[in-house]
């Protein structure tokens, strides 16, 4: 490979150039026709909703995934190897969302890792100055020993570790560093610190790709606003042309209006509340609660705590207060070895049988009528559940908790991988279910599914930023709510 | 709509449902192992089952035990059997002083300090949140220094009564393996008919979704490490009463043994799923592969290395995936 030195501003042809790119993970169009061309010296602000596709955007230009359709090209050249070593070549650098650093390492030695050339000899001096002259850089002023454990730092800490390393020299300088999210877990003056270098890089002649939920810090790096909906790429346009409510406008309404007015959701009474959190989340008989806000920011961590200050550890319940419907299938739900029979009977088992055995002609009773009530597409109940498809193992799920007598039902974001009508057949056993008094927490990326509830609690960094309710439930309105803490911090 | 046509549309072909059971690798084993200790000159195949019999019984009934905890998932075993084994032989023995009248309080110290030793384990492993290999691994230590302390180096005899017990049998079948059948079947009923039974396997399966779909998992962790406890206690009971005393090395060879007929009587060494008649198959046939090595005259050496390649073989076999209806 050609080793000729790589730098800023030294190359006029594009950073990277995606033609026509299409991204599916099997039925999924993550990326559709995605076109973007990154220059040196711009930084491109990348926003749009949660499953819009950004981060498979990052990926495909970082070559972290290979794409299934469409051309990627580094520096205008055709492409000669995998898009990860094209990208690495180009130097192409990356700070993803979920910290990818190893915590049992120091942090000079987590700048070894990318540094492939390293030299052998005495390498902790040279890999100790380097990431002292990095972090020197980025955040003039910072308390991180080059020798601390990664494990030792604070979120911030590592944050910061993370962000020095991509914009480090390293055996090749970078020409694109991609941020995604990337003050999501640093304070005010950090995240000044690096906006500023930010600006400083691109105006050496580096380019950036800026991935956030902050408007504000959107519109102050950004000479280039890309705004991306639904896999697609709708908006790409100089920083100039937006306005806030323009880019919102952009990201799009997930559910068209008229849907949500006439479902007659608004008009009901409630029975005393019988859900009541310490962070303030609460519930009442009869009515479906939303937990909305940007992916990540607790509601999972919400409904899980819930759960489990109420689910037995030692005693078994007959008539259980709380049943959980995971969306995280494989991680919460699912028992691989097992028959969708003994999937969907597991939670209901002591409701059913009274005595310690099972009993086996109720449960078959009781799946079958719940094969036949939710839809479950199967020949035979007996069949492992894996060779059911998702959307349909999501229904074993939903019977599983459904069945129960349990007064309050918590689902966390339930809904992956299940089919449009299928979805709105839930969404009328939900509303039925709630009309006999159960009372549901429900949490979902999903602004539709939103716009079902009742009553809404919109979280933003684990608290609860904002409570809607009747005509207040609208896709700006949570929107607003969620960005509205880190607007006020700035 | 009745339980009946969804049972007969579910169950398919018998013949196919006995050729994908694991445990049939295990029997089969054993019956050919059988067979060839046979067909040497001057065995006689009665006895030879019938010591087979006695033999696998004190594996199965701790490989019940282990099977049950090993179900519970990756990281769960129990090596505190041999220490358990030992202490509750040496306390029940002499405790009962070789006085028939005592047999039955000293089967209850027996079980007693079978639950004791579990319930240590389980308090180190679920109170101080040490991994279980290394919560039994060490409580065997404290178990096996009580058993030393108490016996001091003495082979403590058991009741004339008790022994004649643990050395006969009932219908052409060893007492001790009546018990260890009577067992077998108790922990079938458990883990197929049972609540509890499906909750250890959705345990093993995944343990966090097993909690979110409301599975009582410390109760069910609980039962199982004390059940494992008391299966080993038991027998340590019936082994020393059946070779004439407890003697401090009595269980050593018990802790390979129970995970071995777990493995090879086809239960899962991942969890969620566990097999009760292949315990009994493999506990039979690690009997005989060593009477069968032994009978043609093989050297120890060879006698492991064999056992070793013919465990190998039958793990590969039984290993092939099924799933449980």
């Amino acid at each position: 490979m050609d080793d000729t030195e790589i730098g800023p501003g030294a190359d006029p042809a594009p950073v990277v150039t995606l033609e026509q790119v299409h991204m599916s993970f099997g039925p999924v169009h993550a990326l559709q026709a995605a076109s973007l061309m990154i220059s040196p010296g711009v930084c491109i602000g990348l926003v749009g909703h949660n499953g819009a596709g950004k981060s498979t955007l990052a990926n495909v230009i970082n070559g972290r995934l290979a794409q299934t359709q469409g051309q990627v090209q580094y520096r205008g050249e055709d492409p000669v190897q995998r898009n990860s070593q094209n990208a690495h070549n180009a130097g192409v650098r990356s700070v993803f969302q979920e910290l990818s650093l190893c915590p049992n390492l120091t942090v000079l030695e987590n700048l070894r890792i990318p540094y492939r050339t390293m030299p052998r000899r005495s390498w902790r001096r040279v890999a100790r100055q380097k990431m002292q002259d990095a972090l020197d850089l980025v955040f003039p002023g910072h308390s991180i020993r080059p020798r601390a454990t990664v494990g030792d730092l604070t979120i911030a800490e590592r944050q910061m570790v993370e962000i020095a390393i991509a914009f480090a020299d390293r055996d090749r300088e970078p020409s694109l560093v991609i941020l995604d999210e990337p003050t999501s877990s640093l304070d005010a003056a950090i995240a000044q610190q690096l906006l500023d270098h930010i600006k400083r890089f691109c105006s050496a002649g580096g380019a950036v790709l800026f991935i956030s939920h902050m408007m504000g810090e959107i519109f102050e790096v950004s000479t280039r606003i890309v705004v991306m909906k639904d896999g697609k790429i709708v908006e790409d346009q100089a920083a100039q042309a937006f306005t806030r409510s323009s880019i919102v406008d952009a990201m799009g309404h997930v559910a068209p209006e008229a849907d949500t007015a006439d479902n007659g959701l608004s008009r009901r009474e409630f029975g005393p509340e019988i859900v009541r959190a310490a962070n303030g989340l609460n519930a009442r008989a009869g009515e479906i609660v939303g937990l909305a806000g940007l992916a990540g920011h607790g509601q999972a961590e919400a409904l899980a705590r819930l759960f489990f200050d109420h689910a037995p550890k030692w005693k078994p319940a007959r008539e259980p207060e709380v049943v959980f419907v995971a969306g995280d299938r494989a991680r919460d739900g699912v028992m691989p070895l097992w028959s969708i029979l003994r999937n969907l009977s597991l939670t209901t088992l002591p409701e059913f049988s009274p005595r310690v055995m099972v009993d086996r002609g109720r449960e078959a009773n009781l799946v079958q009528s719940w094969k036949e009530k939710i839809g479950i597409r199967t020949e035979n109940l007996l069949n492992p559940i894996l060779s059911l498809s998702g959307g349909n193992q999501q229904k074993v799920l939903f019977a599983r908790a459904l069945a129960s007598t349990a007064p309050v039902v918590v689902m966390d974001d339930p809904m992956r991988g299940v089919d449009v009508g299928t979805k709105k057949d839930v969404y009328q056993m939900i509303r039925d279910e709630a009309a006999h008094g159960r009372c549901f927490l429900w949490y979902s990326t999903e602004t539709d599914e939103i716009l079902e509830c009742d009553r809404v609690f919109v979280f933003r960094a684990g608290q609860i930023a904002a409570e809607l309710t009747g005509d207040e439930i609208t896709e700006e309105s949570i929107l607003h709510a969620s960005f509205e803490m880190q607007e006020a911090a700035e | 709509m009745t339980d009946k046509t969804v049972l007969t549309q579910a169950r398919p072909n018998p013949a196919r449902t006995v050729l994908q059971k694991p445990w049939l690798w295990a029997y089969l084993a054993a019956t050919l192992t059988f067979a060839a200790t046979s067909m040497i000159a001057g065995s006689d195949a009665g006895s030879l089952f019938y010591a087979a019999l006695t033999f696998a019984s004190f594996s199965a009934i701790v490989g019940i035990g282990q099977m049950l905890v090993i179900t519970l998932g990756p990281g769960n075993i129990d090596l505190s059997i041999p220490a358990t084994m030992t202490l509750a032989a040496t306390l029940a023995l002499k405790f009962m002083d070789t006085q028939t009248a005592l047999i039955l309080p000293g089967l209850l110290v027996a079980i007693g300090v079978g639950i004791g030793c579990g319930l240590v384990n389980f308090i180190l492993i679920l109170l101080l949140r040490i991994p279980p290999i290394i919560a039994t691994l060490s409580a065997s230590f404290l178990y096996q220094s009580l058993a030393i302390w108490s016996n001091r180096g003495l082979r403590i005899k058991p009741p004339e009564s008790l022994a004649e017990f643990a050395t006969g049998g009932a219908l052409g079948i060893p007492n001790v393996a009546l018990a260890g059948i009577i067992l077998a079947t108790g922990a079938w009923v458990l883990l197929e008919r049972s609540i509890a039974g499906r909750w250890i396997s959705a345990i093993g399966q995944n343990l966090r979704a097993a909690r979110l779909s409301g599975v009582p998992v410390n109760a069910v962790r609980f039962g199982i490490y004390v059940n494992s406890a008391v299966c080993a206690a038991l027998t340590g009971f019936l082994l020393a009463s059946f070779s004439g005393g407890a003697n401090l090395n009595m269980g050593t060879e018990y802790m390979l043994m129970s995970i071995a007929v777990v493995v090879i009587g086809g239960s899962s060494i991942g969890g969620g799923n566990s097999n009760v008649p292949g315990i009994w198959g493999a506990a039979l046939f690690m009997f005989l592969i060593v009477s069968m090595l032994n009978s043609y005259g093989l050297g120890a050496g060879i006698r492991l290395i064999l056992t070793g390649l013919v465990i190998v073989g039958v793990v590969t076999l039984a290993s092939r995936k099924g799933y449980d209806a």
